[in-house]
């Protein structure tokens, strides 16, 4: 079984996050990370290739691919540190400032570069959302793109003889879902937790390959990618206004009152 | 109404996600906005029930679009494929829906097939300029960023509690049925089953559209009945830390946050959380957050208007008490 798990590489959540003058987001060195619900992406595909015991591991390969510039092989080694097997970097000048759109454009055209390599792909496994736009629609942008069944959400999921099936959880119904692979899965942090990487994997994540590839590996329309692509345009990114100092009250018997006169004045029951 | 030279004025194409018993508050304050900028048209994959027909007219549509697809609509792409049927069949250069994560799926594959831009969890505005905007609040309530739209089509998820849903004179409308083939990829997936959750508490507000929010975390040590009972004081709807559902003391559709539901009410209080980054990037944009802590550092209290530095099993029975009693007297 092959698996290939899409990463981000995002700022930190506990960073200062912030936009640049051009309204993209600004990823540094030292602020970036892999998206912390791709790990959960990474942990689910390890498992699944974990659990087919009739294999063994070896003939198994988890893909990590992350679309973005050089600093984004830290996404790839913090997954090579989980224990994937090979990691893939997608980078050009024509795909800068791509959008949800061409980012799944670009994620099923390395899916497809990948199989053509003789690289089959039973399931991708994606993360439910990235933690800095929150999109949560390249998962399913990109089963639209490969034509593959979609299993969203998934905060369960089995696979046997051929076919993934899912449980979601949505707002007030719960839903299973079954598709016949490949298909595109992405997973929620409720399914599993990340597991923690040894000091071996973490010295060994340092030197292992990461392959990068241009446009030139896909096949792809180099017009319907990056920046002159985009459908939509920033005007304006700033931070947001300072509030009013909050009022503090330490309670000494009469906070619960004090937080009903704060409503009540102002306005607002 | 706004005055507007925007590109996306004329037919505005609304999903309307109904019940039985009428037009949810979100659905409303999206057919308001659609009335400000243009014509609303409502589309719907189920045949309205009398109350929403009156919700309708009272909201002002100009249009209900039925979409009659042959298969499972709850399956998000084939919601997508209906949803641009009917965008294409008014054509509607805007589509609106409200945010839940079922809404995400579906206006991204229609946008994809209507070759428009997408802006989620945003208010549509009307620039300086009269353009569309889409205003957006991220980064865990720190950053706010406008964009526009470069495409002759735009398709946007609006969040709930954006503009005070208002009604006009109800007028007749008519209601078109159009029939629409899904393709084989939206059926590729088969949907098992569909399990409605029991409605504990069915006297609340559902979460993602209450005016009103109490949440409680960790420092509910599991006993939410002091969160219960200000929400109710106030007519809450009640959310909670992905820790306090991890423990169990909650629903998970209780959970707020960057995984669970995002919420804008008017006023959110947030007891015994202590407001790490994924739970604020679900709470951000309420309009009043109030927190009580035990802990004066918490950073739940940064982003904060008013703080009370005390045990919630004390500070949120008083305060409910007080509530009652002023609307008692009131
Ligand atoms: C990928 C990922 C996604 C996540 N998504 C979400 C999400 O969507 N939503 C979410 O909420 N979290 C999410 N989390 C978890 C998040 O990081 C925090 O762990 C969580 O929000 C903390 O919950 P808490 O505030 O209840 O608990 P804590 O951080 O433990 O805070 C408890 C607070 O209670 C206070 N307290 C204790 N006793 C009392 C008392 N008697 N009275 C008043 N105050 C008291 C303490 O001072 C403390 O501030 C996610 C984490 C990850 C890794
Ligand atoms: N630039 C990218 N490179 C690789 N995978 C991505 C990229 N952007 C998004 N993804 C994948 O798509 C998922 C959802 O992202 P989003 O729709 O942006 O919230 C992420 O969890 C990743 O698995």
């Amino acid at each position: 079984m092959r698996v290939l798990v899409p990463v981000k590489y995002v700022p930190d959540i506990q960073s200062d996050r912030r936009f640049d003058d051009d309204g993209r987001i600004v990823r540094t060195l030292a602020e970036g990370t892999l998206n912390e619900l791709d790990e959960v992406a990474v942990e689910v595909a390890l498992r699944l290739v974990e659990a087919d015991t009739g294999v063994p591991r070896e003939e198994h390969e988890v893909i990590a691919l992350t679309i973005g510039p050089a600093d984004a092989d830290l996404a790839l080694r913090k997954a090579y540190q989980l224990g994937v097997d090979y990691a893939v970097r997608v980078t050009d000048d024509a795909i800068i400032g791509s959008d949800y759109f061409a980012t799944a454009r670009l994620l099923s055209a390395a899916t497809k570069a990948l199989v053509a390599d003789d690289r089959p792909i039973d399931a991708v496994v994606t993360g439910m959302a990235a933690l800095d736009s929150l999109g949560s629609v390249v998962s399913t942008l990109l089963a639209a793109e490969l034509e593959w069944p979609q299993l969203l959400l998934a905060r369960s999921l089995q696979v046997s003889d051929g076919r993934a099936r899912i449980e979601r959880e949505l707002d007030g119904v719960t839903e299973e879902l079954t598709a016949p692979l490949p298909a595109v899965i992405s997973v929620t942090d409720h399914i599993a937790a990340p597991r923690y990487p040894n000091f071996s994997s973490i010295v060994a994540a340092r030197t292992k390959p990461i392959d990068v590839w241009d446009m030139s590996r896909l096949a792809i329309d180099a017009e319907l990618v990056g920046q002159s692509a985009a459908r939509t345009r920033v005007i304006s990114a700033a931070p947001r206004p300072e509030k009013d100092p909050v009022i503090v009250h330490v309670d000494q018997g009469e906070g619960g009152k004090e937080l009903a006169d704060f409503l009540i004045s102002r306005g607002l029951v | 109404m706004t005055e507007t030279h925007s590109r996306f004025a004329g037919k505005i194409a609304v999903l309307i996600d109904h019940a039985a018993d009428g037009l949810h508050s979100p659905v409303r304050e999206l057919l308001t906005i659609a009335r400000d900028l243009g014509q609303p048209v409502a589309v719907s994959f189920e045949a309205p029930t009398a109350q929403v027909e009156a919700d309708l007219a009272a909201l002002g549509i100009a249009e209900l679009i039925v979409v009659d697809i042959d298969a499972d609509w709850h399956l998000t792409a084939v919601a997508a494929e209906g949803l641009t049927a009917a965008a294409l069949e008014c054509d509607a250069k805007l589509v609106l829906a409200t945010t839940t994560f079922e809404n995400r799926e579906i206006v991204a594959l229609t946008a994809r097939r209507l070759g428009a831009g997408l802006v989620a969890d945003a208010r549509p505005e009307i620039g300086a300029d009269g353009q569309l905007q889409a205003f957006k609040r991220v980064f865990a309530g720190t950053w706010d960023v406008v964009s526009e739209f470069e495409t002759e089509r735009a398709v946007m998820t609006v969040r709930a509690n954006t503009v005070q849903a208002s009604t006009v004179e109800p007028t007749a409308y008519p209601t078109r049925t159009i029939e629409v083939a899904a393709s084989a990829w939206a059926k590729s997936a088969t949907l098992v089953t569909r399990t409605l959750h029991e409605h504990t508490g069915a006297t609340r507000p559902p979460l993602a559209e209450a005016a009103y929010v109490v949440a409680g975390g960790r420092g509910t040590l599991g006993d939410f009945s002091a969160v219960e009972e200000l929400a109710d004081a106030l007519g809450a709807a009640v959310g909670a830390t992905r820790d306090a559902v991890d423990e169990g003391w909650v629903d998970h559709d209780a959970q707020i946050g960057q995984t669970g539901v995002t919420v804008a009410p008017r006023v959110y209080i947030g007891a015994g959380i202590s407001g790490a980054p994924h739970h604020r990037g679900g709470m951000q944009a309420a309009q009043t957050i109030i927190a009580v802590n035990t802990d004066p550092e918490t950073p739940l209290f940064e982003i904060c208007d008013f703080a009370v530095v005390g045990d919630l099993g004390e500070v949120l029975p008083q305060a409910a008490k007080h509530l009652r009693e002023y609307r008692e007297q009131s």
